[in-house]
C-alpha cells in the first residue's frame, strides 16, 4: 500500500533506495485510475509530465541529494485548480477560463519544485473557491471518500478527497474562510490555514485578497509543517508578504504541550451544534488536558457577526477581482456587437450561479448609497472580531473549536440554498477575518445517520480547530502533533 | 423597495453579466435572504471603531525600480481569445 504511506515514511524509503520517486508516482496513478471515477478529486492530471518529474527526482537521489538539503524530492504532491503551475491547465473549476494554460509558476509552486516535490494535477474545488461542498465545479462535484453520497467539503474538496483516498502525499489548498480546514475535517486530513501574509500568494487567483491564504493539506501534522516549511517566508513578487522568516516547522514539533493553555470558546458550543461533533470536541479536550495543556472557557463575543461580515467583505473583494474576466485576455469569449455586450455575454455564459450571486452581492454592497451601511460596517466589525481573537490570546496561547457544526453533509442537501451554506462556514470563518492562523486535525468519527441515501454505517470523520496566534503556526502544529501522536484516528484509511 | 429587496437586474448590469429571466427571479428571492440576514451588522455599535481593510497591515512596501524580464508578447497572448499583429483582438469601441 505504497499510496497510503505519509510524506514522512515515503521519504524515508525513498532516501533508503527502497522505493524509487517514478513507483511513488505510480502508485498515485494507479490509486486515481481505481478511485478517481467514484470520487473525481482531479479535474485533470498530466501523467507522463509528472513521471518525467519523478524520474528527474530518482535521478537526484542516484547523484546523492538527500531529504535534508531538499526535504521533499520525489514527492508528489497534488495542486488547487486555482494556482498557477508553468505549462499545465488553470481553470478555477470554472468555464470562464476555457483552455488557460499557466504561462508562470505560483511562488509556491517553485516552492516546491525547488525543495525536489514531483507537482502534479489539477485538484477540483468550486469555482473560484466560492462554496463549502466542492458542488460549485464546473467540472462536477467531488465525492467523500468516506461515504459518496456526501461532499468532501470545499472548497478545497478535491485537495481533501485526493489526500484522503491516498491519490497524493500531499495537496496545496487555498482558504478564504475556511476551505482547507473544513474539508479537511470532512475527509479525515489535516489542513492548515496559515496567519495572513505567511504564504505569498504570487500565482494564486484572487476570490477575497484581504483573506485568502494558501496552506498544506496532508495526512499527517508531521507532513502538513514539512509542506509549510517548504512552501512559506516573503516573497518580494506578493506585496503582502510577510517580511518575518519562517521558523523551521518540522524541528518545532516535539517537545510536547505541558502547560499550554488552550481556550474554548463558549459562542462556539450553543445552538446547532451536531451533539456527535460535540462529543468528539469533548473527548479531545480530554485528551489535551491528559497530555498535560491546560483547557479554560473563553469568550469570543462577537463571533455571532462573523458570517454577516464574511459575506460582506469576501463579495466586496470578489466584485473587484473577478472584474478581469471579460473575455478579453485570456479564456473563452462569447462574442457580442460592442465591448460591454461581449463583457456580458461572455460572464453570463462562463460564470456559474454562485459566482454570479456572490459578484452581484459584492457589487451591491459597494454601491453607491449602501457602502457605509454594509461595506464599512462590515470593516469595523471585523475589527470587533480581530480584537476579540486578540485579547483572548492574551490569556491563551491557542483555540480549540470544532471546524464544522455538522460532519460532511449530503450531495444536494445545501446545494439550492445559498443562505444554508453560508451558516455552515460559522466556525472557520473569523480566522480568517482575524487573520490569524488555524488548523484542523482529526479527533473522531461519527456514524452516520441510519436514515436517507447515506451508505449504510458509513464512518464520517471529524475534525479539531486549533486557531493560534498571528504568526503562531509552530505552537498549533506541536499542539496537533501532541495530539494526533497519542490517537489513531489518522491511520483509519476510506472504504472508497 | 423594502431593506431586503435587490434590483439584481440593475446591479448585474453594474458587473457587466447577462442574466437569464430565470437567473434574475432566483438570485433575488436568494439574495433577499442574504441582504436580511448581514443587516444583522447594524445592531452592533461601531462608534469610534477603525474599519479593518488587511489584519496585518503592510504599508508602503516598495521595492527597488529595476527593469526584470516580464511575460515575452507571444507568452501574453498564448491565452487570448482572439490576437492579431501581436496585439489583443477586440469589438470595436469608436465609429
Amino acid at each position: 500500500m505504497l499510496h497510503y504511506l505519509t510524506l514522512a515514511e515515503l521519504t524515508a524509503r525513498l532516501g533508503r533506495r527502497e522505493v524509487s520517486a517514478r513507483q511513488a508516482m505510480q502508485a498515485c496513478l494507479d490509486r486515481m485510475s481505481k478511485v478517481e471515477p467514484r470520487i473525481h478529486a482531479f479535474i485533470s492530471a498530466d501523467a507522463p509530465d509528472a513521471l518525467a518529474q519523478a524520474d528527474a527526482a530518482d535521478r537526484a537521489l542516484a547523484a546523492g541529494v538527500t531529504h535534508a538539503q531538499q526535504p521533499l524530492l520525489g514527492v508528489p504532491i497534488a495542486v488547487k485548480d486555482v494556482i498557477a503551475v508553468r505549462g499545465q491547465p488553470l481553470n478555477c473549476g470554472s468555464k470562464i477560463l476555457g483552455r488557460f494554460v499557466s504561462p508562470y509558476d505560483a511562488t509556491v509552486v517553485e516552492r516546491l519544485k525547488a525543495a525536489g516535490a514531483v507537482v502534479f494535477g489539477r485538484l477540483n474545488m468550486d469555482e473560484f473557491a466560492m462554496g463549502s461542498s466542492t458542488e460549485n465545479s464546473a467540472f462536477g462535484p467531488t465525492r467523500n471518500p468516506w461515504d459518496l453520497s456526501r461532499i468532501p467539503g470545499g472548497s478545497s474538496g478535491g485537495s481533501a478527497a485526493a489526500v484522503a483516498a491516498g491519490e497524493c502525499f500531499a495537496a496545496l489548498g487555498s482558504d478564504t474562510g475556511g476551505s482547507i480546514r473544513q474539508p479537511a475535517a470532512f475527509c479525515g486530513c489535516v489542513g492548515l490555514k496559515p496567519t495572513y501574509g505567511r504564504v505569498s500568494r504570487y500565482g494564486l487567483v484572487a476570490y477575497a485578497s484581504s483573506l485568502d491564504q494558501i496552506g498544506p493539506m496532508a495526512r499527517t501534522v508531521a507532513d502538513a509543517a514539512t509542506v509549510l516549511g517548504v512552501i512559506s517566508g516573503h516573497d518580494s513578487r506578493d506585496s503582502t508578504s510577510a517580511p518575518e522568516p519562517a521558523p523551521d516547522y518540522a524541528a518545532a514539533l516535539d517537545g510536547g504541550i505541558r502547560g499550554l493553555k488552550l481556550g474554548l470558546p463558549k459562542e462556539y458550543l450553543v445552538g446547532g451544534l451536531d451533539p456527535r461533533v460535540k462529543s468528539a470536541l469533548e473527548s479531545a479536550v480530554r485528551q489535551l488536558e491528559a497530555l498535560g495543556a491546560e483547557v479554560v472557557e473563553i469568550s469570543l463575543p462577537h463571533t455571532e457577526y462573523a458570517i454577516a461580515s464574511y459575506y460582506i467583505i469576501a463579495t466586496a473583494e470578489a466584485s473587484a477581482n473577478l472584474a478581469r474576466f471579460d473575455g478579453v485576455r485570456y479564456g473563452a469569449r462569447v462574442e457580442g456587437p460592442d465591448p460591454i455586450q461581449l463583457y456580458c455575454r461572455t460572464r453570463g455564459a462562463g460564470f456559474g450561479s454562485e459566482v454570479k450571486r456572490r459578484i452581484i452581492l459584492g457589487a451591491y454592497v459597494l454601491s453607491s448609497g449602501y457602502y457605509d451601511a454594509y461595506y464599512l460596517r462590515a470593516q469595523k466589525v471585523r475589527t470587533l472580531i480581530r480584537r476579540d481573537f486578540l485579547n483572548a490570546f492574551q490569556q491563551v496561547d491557542a483555540i480549540v473549536t470544532p471546524p464544522a457544526p455538522t460532519p460532511a453533509f449530503r450531495v444536494g442537501e445545501k446545494a439550492d440554498d445559498p443562505m444554508q451554506m453560508y451558516l455552515s462556514d460559522i466556525f472557520t470563518i473569523s480566522c480568517n477575518l482575524a487573520g490569524i492562523c488555524g488548523l484542523s486535525v482529526p479527533c473522531g468519527f461519527a456514524a452516520a445517520e441510519p436514515a436517507g441515501a447515506g451508505q449504510a454505517g458509513a464512518q464520517l470523520p471529524l475534525g479539531l480547530q486549533i486557531l493560534g496566534r498571528p504568526f503562531g503556526e509552530a505552537a498549533i502544529l506541536r499542539a496537533a502533533h501532541a495530539y494526533q501522536q497519542s490517537t489513531a484516528w489518522h491511520k483509519q484509511t476510506p472504504p472508497c | 423597495m423594502a431593506a431586503t429587496e435587490i434590483d439584481v437586474k440593475y446591479v448585474a448590469h453594474l458587473a457587466r453579466l447577462s442574466l437569464t429571466a430565470e437567473e434574475e427571479r432566483t438570485f433575488g428571492a436568494q439574495l433577499g435572504q442574504v441582504i436580511h440576514y448581514i443587516a444583522k451588522l447594524s445592531e452592533l455599535d461601531v462608534t469610534g471603531i477603525e474599519p479593518t481593510a488587511h489584519a496585518v497591515p503592510l504599508v508602503n512596501v516598495l521595492r527597488a525600480d529595476e527593469v526584470r524580464p516580464g511575460l515575452s508578447n507571444e507568452e501574453a497572448l498564448r491565452n487570448a481569445p482572439a490576437a492579431a499583429n501581436g496585439l489583443f483582438m477586440m469589438p470595436k469601441i469608436v465609429e
